[in-house]
Parts: C-alpha cells; sequence; structure tokens
C-alpha cells in the first residue's frame, strides 16, 4: 500500500521540487550578484559625481527590489516544500542538514531589510551612508548563497555525522558545512550568479545598441554589468575544470553519466555531444583518450563506468546529464570568447565594441548564462540521483505519503507562470516608463530649461 | 536524558522557535492585517487615503516581517526534525494553502507599484487581500491542529480531521482577528505620526471591534480547549494564568487608549496582548511538542545540532535585531520613501549625455604607435637585406 502511494507521489514531487528550484536559482543569482553591479554603478555616481551612473544604480535598484522580492517568496516556498514533499529527508537528516540552512535565515533577514533600506533610501539618507547601506546586500548575498549550497554540497558529499539505527545521533556541525563538496560548489555557483546577472543586465542594453540608442546612458548601463561578468567568465571556465575533476573522485557514477562512460576502462574517449544508445555513442564527436587525459593528464587513466553499480543505483537519464553538461561547457566557452573579444577592444583600443556581430550575441548572453547555469544545475541534481542524500538515503525513500502533490504541482506551475510574468513584465514596464521620462535618449529635446546643478539632486547630499 | 525532561538546549531552542512566531504574528501578522484593511477599505475612491496609508507602512517592511516563519522553520525541523516531518506531512493541506498566501502576497507586492490600469490594479489589490486572510487562518488551523493532539506520532498520515476540528477552526479565525487587530493599532499610530487625523479614528474603530473579536474568539477557544486538549486547557488556566491575564489587560489597555486617543504605549500594548497569548500557548504545552504525543525531550535533535541553532539565535540577536530597529527607526522617522528618480537627477544625468560619434581619424595612439614600430622594423628589415645584396 504505501509502495503504492510512493510511486503515486514520487514523480510529481520532483517535478515541483525541480520546477521551484529552478525558478527560484534565477532570481537568486541576482539576489546574490546584483546588489554588486547597482553598488559599482552608485559608487562612479557619487564619486566622480557622474548623474548618468547614479541614474542607471538608482532605477536598477528599483530592478533589484522587485526580483528579490520574487526570489524572497520562491524561497520561503522552497523551505516549506522541504517538508511538504520531503519529509523523510528533513526527519531524519533535519539535524545535519538543517544546519547549513538555518545560517541562510540570517543571511536572508539581512538581505531583506536592507534591501527595503537601500530602496527606499534615495532620497532621505545621506548619500554615502545610503550606499553603505547597500553593503550589507553584497555580503548577505555571498554568504546566503554559501549556506545553500553548502547544504546541497552535503546533500552530494554528506559528512558530519553519526546514523543509529535510522537516527542521527551525533552530529559535527563543521563537518557538515565544510563538506568535501562545498569548496566547488559555492564558488561555482557565486561565479555562475555573477555571470548570470551581469550579461543578462549588460544585455538589455545590448537590445538598446542595436536599436540605434548609443549615449553615454547605453554605454555605461553596458560596461558595467558586463565587466563584472566577463571577469568572472574565465575564472568559471578554469575552476569548471577544477570542478568536473572533484566530481571524478567523488562521485564517479554522475562523472560516469556526465561523459559517457559505460564501462570502467582506460583510454576513455572524450565525447563532444552524442547519445547513448545500448552501448554506443550516436551523433558525438569522439576525441580518443582524451576523457582520461583530461581526468588524469595520462591517456592510460582508467575512468570509472556506469557498470560499477548495480542499475538502480546509476544516474538516470545519461543523455540527458550528458548533454546537459556539454551544453554547460560549450556555452560557458562561448561566454569566454564574447568577454576576451570585448575585452581586447576595451584594453587596447580604449572603446567599447559596438559592431552588430558582437551585440547580437551579446543580447542573448544573459539568457546563454541562464542555460548554462540551468544545465549544470541539471547535471548536479539529476546526476545525484537516484540518492537525495548522496549514499544514504534514496530519493524515493524520502518523499511524502502524501497523495496531494500533483494537486500543489499544478497550482505550483500556474503561479509560476505568473511569477515568471511579473518578473520580465515589471522590469519591461519600468523600461518603457524611464524612456518615457527622459525623451532626449531618442534624440529629442536636448536639455531644454535650467541648466541643473547636480548640487541640488537629492540623491547626491 | 530522560524523557520529560528536555535539555537547556533543547528547551533555549524550544523558546526560540516560540519567540519567532510571536515575531511572525507581531510583524508579519500586522502586515496581514493591512492587508485585510486594504480589503474591506472600500471602492476604489472611497478607500484611496486608507489603501495608501497601508501601502506606506507595510510596503518597506513586509519582507524583511516574512522572513521570521523561515527562521521558525529552520528551527523547526534542525532540532526538531521528526516532529517537522510530522506537521509537514498531517497538516499538508493548510501548509500548503498558507504558502500559497504567502507567494500571492509577494505577486502583489512586487506587481502592485508597477500595475497602472485600473484593472490590474484591482487584481493585484484583490489577490493581495485575499492572501492576507490565507496564510493567518491556515496556520492558525495548523496550531489548533498540533495543540489539540491532532498529529499522530510516531507515525503520521495525511489528516483533514486534525486541522478541520472546530477548536482548530476557531484559532483559524482568532489568527485572522489578531492579525486585523494588530494591525489596526500600528496603522492607528502611522497615522497620528503622519498627522493623518481623520484616519486615526477611522483605524481605531476598526483596531476596536477587531479586538473585541479577537478577545471573544479567545474566550471561545478556551472553553473548547477544556475538552479538546485537557493537558493545554489544566496549563493555561494554571500555571500559564499570569501569562493569558497579562494578555487581557494589554488588550483591554490598548482599546482604552484608542478610545481615549492617547498613543501612549499604545502600541507596546497591543503587541504585548498578541505575545503574551503565545508566550502563554508555548507555556501551557511545556514538556510537550504535541500534547501529549511528543515531547522536547523525545522530539530533540543531537546537542551538537541545538548548539548549532544557539548560535544562529545569538547571530540574529546580534545581527537581525539592530538591522530591523534601523529599518524601523528609519521607516518611523520618515525617512523611507516610495518614488522613482528625482527630476534634478534625470536632468543631470540628460545633460552629461551626449551620444558618443567615435571619431573616424582619431586612432587609439597604442595601435598607431604598433602599426609605426612595425613598418619601421620592416622597413629596416628589407633595408639592411638590400644593403647585403647590393655588394654580391
Amino acid at each position: 500500500m504505501t509502495g503504492h502511494v510512493l510511486a503515486v507521489s514520487l514523480i510529481p514531487a520532483r517535478s515541483q521540487m525541480g520546477a521551484t528550484l529552478g525558478f527560484h536559482i534565477i532570481f537568486a543569482c541576482f539576489g546574490i550578484a546584483m546588489p554588486a553591479v547597482v553598488l559599482v554603478a552608485h559608487w562612479r555616481g557619487l564619486r566622480r559625481r557622474d548623474a548618468v551612473s547614479l541614474l542607471l544604480a538608482r532605477r536598477w535598484s528599483k530592478v533589484m527590489a522587485v526580483l528579490f522580492a520574487v526570489g524572497a517568496v520562491s524561497g520561503t516556498v522552497l523551505s516549506y516544500e522541504l517538508g511538504l514533499l520531503w519529509p523523510k529527508l528533513m526527519g531524519i537528516y533535519g539535524p545535519a542538514f538543517g544546519i547549513p540552512f538555518s545560517a541562510e535565515a540570517i543571511w536572508f533577514f539581512v538581505e531583506a531589510i536592507f534591501t527595503a533600506i537601500y530602496l527606499y533610501g534615495w532620497r532621505r539618507l545621506p548619500a554615502w551612508l545610503h550606499w553603505w547601506t547597500g553593503v550589507p546586500l553584497v555580503i548577505s548575498g555571498i554568504l546566503g548563497a554559501f549556506s545553500v549550497v553548502a547544504a546541497n554540497s552535503w546533500m552530494n558529499q554528506p559528512s558530519g555525522f553519526t546514523l543509529d539505527h535510522g537516527r542521527i545521533t551525533h552530529v559535527d556541525p563543521w563537518a557538515v558545512i565544510f563538506n568535501k563538496a562545498t569548496p566547488y560548489e559555492v564558488p561555482h555557483m557565486i561565479l555562475a550568479a555573477y555571470m548570470v546577472t551581469g550579461f543578462t543586465i549588460a544585455g538589455v542594453y545590448a537590445v538598446g545598441f542595436l536599436r540605434g540608442r548609443r549615449d553615454r546612458y547605453h554605454r555605461l548601463g553596458f560596461t558595467y554589468p558586463f565587466a563584472t561578468a566577463a571577469v568572472c567568465a574565465p575564472i568559471q571556465v578554469v575552476f569548471g575544470d577544477f570542478v568536473a575533476r572533484a566530481v571524478e573522485a567523488q562521485q564517479p557514477l554522475k562523472f560516469a553519466a556526465m561523459e559517457l562512460v559505460a564501462r570502467t576502462h582506460a583510454g576513455v574517449t572524450e565525447w563532444i555531444g552524442g547519445i547513448y544508445w545500448q552501448g554506443k555513442v550516436y551523433f558525438g564527436i569522439g576525441i580518443p583518450d582524451f576523457d582520461s587525459l583530461l581526468v588524469g593528464y595520462s591517456p592510460h587513466q582508467k575512468v570509472i563506468g556506469w557498470d560499477s553499480a548495480p542499475p538502480s543505483l546509476r544516474a538516470p537519464l545519461p543523455d540527458l546529464i550528458h548533454l546537459s553538461f556539454d551544453l554547460m561547457v560549450g556555452l560557458g566557452m562561448l561566454l569566454l570568447v564574447l568577454s576576451a573579444w570585448q575585452a581586447w577592444f576595451a584594453l587596447f583600443r580604449r572603446r567599447l565594441l559596438m559592431t552588430r556581430w558582437f551585440l547580437l550575441p551579446a543580447a542573448v548572453a544573459g539568457l546563454a548564462a541562464i542555460v548554462a547555469m540551468e544545465a549544470g544545475w541539471i547535471v548536479t541534481e539529476v546526476g545525484r540521483q537516484p540518492w537525495v542524500v548522496y549514499g544514504y538515503l534514496l530519493t524515493k525513500d524520502a518523499v511524502t505519503p502524501s497523495a496531494g502533490v500533483p494537486v500543489t504541482l499544478a497550482v505550483v506551475l500556474c503561479l509560476y507562470a505568473v511569477l515568471t510574468a511579473v518578473v520580465i513584465g515589471v522590469p519591461w514596464m519600468m523600461g518603457r516608463r524611464w524612456r518615457r521620462e527622459d525623451p532626449a535618449r531618442d534624440g529629442q529635446d536636448l536639455a531644454s530649461g535650467p541648466p541643473p546643478e547636480m548640487a541640488e539632486t537629492p540623491e547626491l547630499r | 536524558m530522560a524523557a520529560g525532561t528536555p535539555s537547556w538546549e533543547a528547551i533555549t531552542v524550544a523558546i526560540a522557535l516560540v519567540a519567532a512566531m510571536a515575531a511572525y504574528a507581531l510583524f508579519a501578522g500586522a502586515d496581514f492585517g493591512g492587508g485585510i484593511w486594504d480589503l474591506l477599505a472600500g471602492s476604489s475612491a472611497r478607500g484611496q487615503r486608507a489603501r495608501d496609508a497601508i501601502d506606506a507602512s507595510v510596503t518597506p517592511v513586509w519582507e524583511g516581517n516574512q522572513v521570521w516563519i523561515v527562521l521558525g522553520l529552520v528551527l523547526l525541523w534542525t532540532g526538531f526534525p521528526s516532529a517537522f516531518a510530522a506537521i509537514s506531512i498531517t497538516l499538508f493541506v493548510p501548509l500548503a494553502a498558507s504558502a500559497l498566501g504567502i507567494v500571492l502576497r509577494g505577486v502583489g507586492f512586487a506587481f502592485r507599484h508597477e500595475a497602472v490600469r485600473p484593472a490590474s490594479k484591482r487584481l493585484t489589490g484583490a489577490l493581495f487581500a485575499s492572501s492576507s486572510l490565507l496564510a493567518p487562518f491556515f496556520l492558525g488551523t495548523a496550531v489548533g491542529a498540533v495543540t489539540t493532539g491532532g498529529i499522530p506520532v510516531p507515525s503520521p498520515g495525511l489528516s483533514t480531521a486534525a486541522w478541520t476540528t472546530p477548536t482548530a477552526l476557531v484559532t483559524g479565525a482568532l489568527f485572522v482577528a489578531a492579525c486585523a487587530f494588530i494591525g489596526a493599532v500600528y496603522l492607528v499610530g502611522d497615522a497620528s505620526r503622519r498627522g493623518h487625523d481623520d484616519l486615526v479614528p477611522y483605524f481605531g474603530r476598526r483596531a476596536t471591534i477587531t479586538g473585541a473579536a479577537a478577545g471573544i474568539l479567545a474566550a471561545v477557544n478556551l472553553a473548547r480547549l477544556r475538552g479538546s486538549a485537557p493537558y493545554v486547557f489544566g496549563r493555561l488556566t494554571g500555571v500559564a494564568l499570569p501569562l493569558v491575564v497579562i494578555s487581557v489587560l494589554a488588550g483591554g489597555a490598548a482599546v482604552t487608549l484608542i478610545l481615549l486617543r492617547r498613543q501612549w504605549l499604545l502600541r507596546v500594548s497591543g503587541a504585548l496582548s498578541v505575545a503574551a497569548v503565545l508566550a502563554a500557548w508555548g507555556l501551557a504545552q511545556y514538556p510537550y511538542l504535541f500534547p501529549t504525543n511528543l515531547s522536547v525531550a523525545a522530539a530533540a535533535a543531537p546537542s551538537a545540532s541545538l548548539l548549532a541553532e544557539i548560535v544562529v539565535i545569538g547571530m540574529a540577536a546580534v545581527l537581525v535585531v539592530p538591522s530591523f530597529a534601523f529599518l524601523y527607526w528609519l521607516q518611523q522617522h520618515g525617512r523611507l520613501e516610495h518614488d522613482s528618480a528625482s527630476v534634478q537627477l534625470r536632468h543631470a544625468a540628460r545633460v552629461q549625455d551626449r551620444p558618443a560619434e567615435p571619431a573616424a581619424g582619431a586612432r587609439p595612439p597604442r595601435l598607431l604607435s604598433a602599426v609605426i614600430v612595425v613598418i619601421a622594423v620592416i622597413s629596416a628589415v628589407r633595408e639592411r637585406r638590400g644593403r647585403h645584396r647590393a655588394p654580391g
């Protein structure tokens, strides 16, 4: 009877968790990284009395607040869902798994409070005090990401607890927080957050360039976020290589799915693309021995294949994991090329590259970064299956016995469709309103009226 | 650790859990109350002033206030994991409904200030208002279910009966009334601070009515607990009686202060009436989490996890409380404003903003010098080779 109920809930529960997390992770990125981008523009605006930078910071802060609000509710829903969907995960492993989450509650508080102060403080707070009220956002964003990703790392590399008859009897909180996967998962995610945020905002202004708006407002609006993301891109690519090697060492079955290694052997072919079907890889570009070379710097390096585990304990859908991994790596490389291209121009020619050939990919770079991040998340999470706590608890044993999950899944999907419309629609409407406010940007009446006094600007006091 | 005598760590985390719930009731609850008054403010024209006042009071703080429930959840699942799992399974429906309320609320806030058309304004207003009823009601039924021993342990199962008992439903209604009461009390204070003399009696009347309603519902609930939760009833009328009395006196004081048009200690007494009733409930449940199925001691996590939670509580005291104090201070002193970029700033930006036309002739000097150097080197090499060749 229970077995039947479990089977009923497992797929909808996993779908619901996947949908909410896949949605939340995008907004979490903006919560983590957007304050830094805004504060850079704000700092330049105050330091150089640059009204354009200041105006950008001011407007971005509003978008940031909307994205944070949506991220906050979807994050709250996630904390409910951990119990509603996976009660046995929390019931058994809560004493360990819950610890990094508890720290996250503090950073969530700090971020929520200072987002409000920063957003509503533009006019009535002294200018530099106001800037400093944004700094806790940057810090709490990074520490919050650390806490949540440390919890996820723990699911991949559980440590720091003693299990006795299905109950945790002893916990070492430091070993839980700093588990073996923390050192690579956390920086990888924070860098991804900065890339997603930077490329997405820059993309908005790249579209503006393509439509012929080439004023300083758009140039700065492009430069601050693009530079932020471009600095992260090479670090991320180098770091990603380290991550893959660590996964190979710690979760060989996940790595086997990522690289389509069916049986353990040496001289493993690296497949770029390709679909595994009954022992063979089709449609892929194979580079002989290269996978072994990447893993152990030698073509004779042995790589563990998924044949080392019984079928019930292998990661499902190796094709999905493999293609997601390739997609992430490929998009990461393309973003690196795009960043390097602009950097070359900015450093050696001292001007912004604004050809169509650059702007068209730059306009969709944000989307590419989001897709790459989601693909990476699929690799991490689907690759961890069938375990929810790797090596300890199977996902199917953690799911709720409640039969109501299909209903909540349907509600969640509808709601998140609305939320998606809000987070795309609200900034879009804001952008339209801002363009109405500033007719000069479309080439009409420039500087009519009395000459402005920067000192009278409330934002600068 | 004998059953029935919880460790000091477990007691500390349990107290913190009740404190987080009280903070959620006092802050987020007041925001829900504001939403309820928004819902009941009447037609667009008539209710505009009240709605604007509610908006100005709630908007800057609601997000931070909302996080108290996350703190409550993490304390519960780390400190008392089996209790959290049992609640999540048995009370799946009311918890999911309250989460829905919180999400709708968030959508309403994110969208509210950007919706310009009356139709979309009404839609978001309705979303916001309905969620303000959903969340407190269903959280109230969940608390009622816990109090009346509706959560079976150790083998919990999804149960509608647990949270639809008369006691649970009355608790849900009590939560709604308490939110409306505390929201109205704070709005009286805000209206008086802002000098909105018409809104002071407006919210004052509402606070009085809902205060009375909350008192009646609480009395009904207490009477019901006699039969549905005798253990809790015994302690509420025994060891926790002083807290119940404090709550009644504070509520009465708040209503009296409103009738006398005095602001002094109004918010404090309103808040005290809600906080004291939650404290009384917490004390009445002791030493049980689920009276009388599951004790604090039996549900407690290993001491290291509880210690980690105590560290988190300490961080909350050091980081979160001062931050909130700063936020509320700024809000109460009119330093937080919802507005757009100032005209002066937009104007200054417009003047600084000249379209950049990359000048055709102005090559960057570095590239130019590189080209000159390359040409010079090539010509020098050619000249040398030419010279070598010439004598031969």
